[in-house]
């Protein structure tokens, strides 16, 4: 307790010095903790919006199927096994059929991937209610924002939609954009057509016929021939990796935040324990051992921390909550980005993350201060109190 | 009288180049409880090793000194580190107070080494300042204060444990004439007090007039050993 308290009362009255050092420690602290938050915060984003928009609490793939090869599509739509139907019934599990296509608004031809899915279904939130339509006139479909931009229609426009049936006939036929809705899933959005489950397998000659089934959390996993489960961690496999690269990334900068801290605090004990030696010297003819010297200036140098989480709360704790309420707003578009992400970002700040980051800067900060430590207990005592070490 | 420091036939040496450097050689001597004692020489002679010998902060060659009951030569580094925090005081040529810390807390440090109570602390800094008239000084840093000042709060330092022996190096070498001898005085005052024993490494007139036992050195060497009355008291 006593190091504490002298180790504390020389930092403080090492001055300005010691405050110029905490200050830039408490940048590094701040924005590990930041940047971590922003990449939780996405990660979480992308998860949650992913599983409301697409992949709900998982998914049974046909055995072929394949989302990366349109031309697997074809062989991996497959009747849908009659187990599943009491829950399909149910609105438990959602299944959806994919077929390519190409439509033609205003003349100018565009490859899409015609998805079906029930008009009545409640498991996702793509706004399906309005794919019911009549049996004549355009048929209904809805398409994402990003979508609607690509193809340069607005709601009720009308255009051309050309597909192949179970045969390998083109069919063609009017359609119409029922719906337009804004998501940060760039997969629902980019390239995708929605249409009502029962006429695309109508048009596509394909009856009780999918290539996926959603589930909901009500549903058990199961194991059923010809279909595999994909869990929620399987489907964001890709997603959460690129999150990861980007924490990995990120970290470069506030590594550069941390050297520089731990630079100045490295550079502060290795010229404190030459400036202090008579200090050394005096405290050693007090009756400290070379250890208790070394722990006294070890101390001091962590004290950097501790005075940097202070410094660090005053200043980072309005910041977080800002990031954490408000949010920071991305100047990119989720499917260009390629990955869920949404306009705005909310950065998400665990106390494990806060802990972790404290007990890692601590840890940092205690090597480093150390190391220029371990000087002294090599130092003579009876030329320190001199000044006379070299 | 009881015997606290017994030297015996001690001799040190230090590396000098491929060669040694002996700066004391078959030293023979005893301090008793409460002296107010010198080793007085001229620079080079080898005073302060000797007080640093006596003070466990250096090793003899060979020979022996034993400090209240304890031979410096068998000492750990953790033993001697215990000696010098419950018996022994240090007062210095540059006081080597604590630059950050203020009077109070310099005073205060080995008391926090002792792990006495925060209360027991209070009290003992504040007796000891008061005997070194510093007072109204306890919130200043060393330096806002003079030299006679700063000496007077390394006084304050090595007298607030109640140290049976202070060791004292060159106390006045930085000091006007009337500083010294307030310091002195002081010290003498502690000592005929508390029983306190003083042993210095000096060659100032000054000091040496207050002594009531001289041990001169040269070369390392005890030339004389006198006791005498001091002329300034």
């Amino acid at each position: 307790m006593f190091l504490l308290k002298t180790a504390l009362q020389s930092l403080i009255g090492n001055g300005l010095k010691t405050w110029l050092t905490v200050f830039v420690l408490s940048l590094s602290f701040v924005m590990i903790i930041l940047m971590q938050g922003i990449l939780q915060g996405w990660s979480k984003q992308a998860i949650d919006d992913a599983q409301r928009w697409e992949i709900g609490d998982g998914q049974y793939w046909s055995a072929h199927y394949d989302p990366w090869d349109p031309f697997t599509l074809d062989s991996s739509t497959v009747a849908i096994p009659e187990s599943f139907l009491p829950m399909i019934h149910q609105k438990m599990l959602e299944p959806i059929l994919i077929t390519q296509a190409t439509v033609y608004p205003d003349g100018r031809m565009q490859g899409v991937l015609l998805k079906g899915i029930r008009a009545n279904q409640q498991l996702l939130e793509i706004p399906t209610a309005g794919l019911v339509g009549d049996s004549v006139g355009p048929v209904p479909v809805c398409v994402g924002a990003y979508m609607a931009r690509q193809l340069k229609v607005r709601l009720d426009d009308e255009m051309i939609l050309r597909w192949r049936d179970k045969n390998g006939t083109f069919e063609a036929v009017d359609i119409r954009i029922a719906g337009i809705f804004k998501t940060s899933v760039p997969s629902v959005d980019n390239g995708v057509l929605w249409i009502d489950l029962n006429r695309l397998q109508q048009m596509t000659m394909r009856p009780g016929e999918a290539n996926l089934l959603i589930k909901s959390p009500e549903v058990g996993v199961s194991q059923v021939e010809g279909w595999e489960y994909k869990s929620i961690e399987k489907l964001m496999e890709s997603t959460l990796l690129l999150v990861k690269t980007k924490s990995v990334g990120t970290s470069v900068f506030y590594i550069i935040f941390l050297l520089l801290a731990m630079l100045a605090i490295f550079d502060t004990q290795t010229l404190a324990i030459f400036r202090r030696q008579r200090e050394i010297g005096t405290m050693v003819a007090m009756g400290m051992t070379a250890g208790q010297v070394v722990r006294h200036f070890t101390i001091e140098g962590t004290m950097y921390a501790f005075l940097a989480i202070v410094v660090g709360a005053v200043w980072g704790t309005p910041l977080f909550w800002y990031m954490s309420k408000v949010g920071i707003s991305f100047p990119v578009e989720a499917a260009d980005f390629g990955v869920p992400m949404a306009d705005v970002m909310y950065a998400v700040i665990t106390p494990g993350l806060v802990i972790g980051t404290i007990i890692f800067i601590f840890l940092v900060t205690a090597l480093v201060s150390y190391l220029p430590a371990r000087k002294i207990a090599r130092m003579n005592p009876t030329e320190a109190i001199r000044g006379k070490v070299k | 009288m009881q015997s606290i420091v017994e030297v015996q036939q001690l001799t040190k040496k230090f590396p000098v180049g491929t060669g040694f450097f002996t700066a004391l050689k078959e030293i023979d001597l005893s301090f008793t409880r409460g002296e107010f004692a010198g080793l007085v020489g001229p620079s080079g002679s080898g005073k302060t090793t000797l007080l640093n010998i006596i003070g466990s902060l250096d090793i003899p060659s060979s020979g022996e000194v034993v400090v209240m009951g304890n031979s410096v030569s068998r000492l750990t580094a953790r033993q001697a580190a215990l000696l010098r925090k419950q018996q022994l005081g240090f007062i210095f040529q540059n006081y080597n107070l604590l630059p950050v810390y203020t009077v109070y807390e310099n005073v205060e440090f080995p008391l926090l080494l002792l792990n006495l109570s925060a209360s027991e602390r209070k009290s003992r800094v504040l007796e000891t300042l008061e005997w070194v008239g510093l007072t109204d000084k306890i919130n200043s840093r060393p330096a806002e204060l003079s030299g006679g000042e700063c000496q007077r709060v390394a006084i304050a330092r090595a007298m607030v444990k109640r140290p049976v022996l202070v060791l004292a190096d060159e106390p006045t070498a930085n000091l006007d004439s009337v500083n010294s001898h307030n310091i002195l005085k002081t010290m003498l005052r502690l000592n005929e007090e508390l029983k306190t024993s003083f042993i210095f490494a000096t060659h100032d007139e000054k000091v040496i007039a207050y002594l009531r036992r001289i041990i001169r050195l040269e070369d390392g060497r005890v030339v004389a050993d006198e006791q005498v009355t001091p002329t300034n008291t």
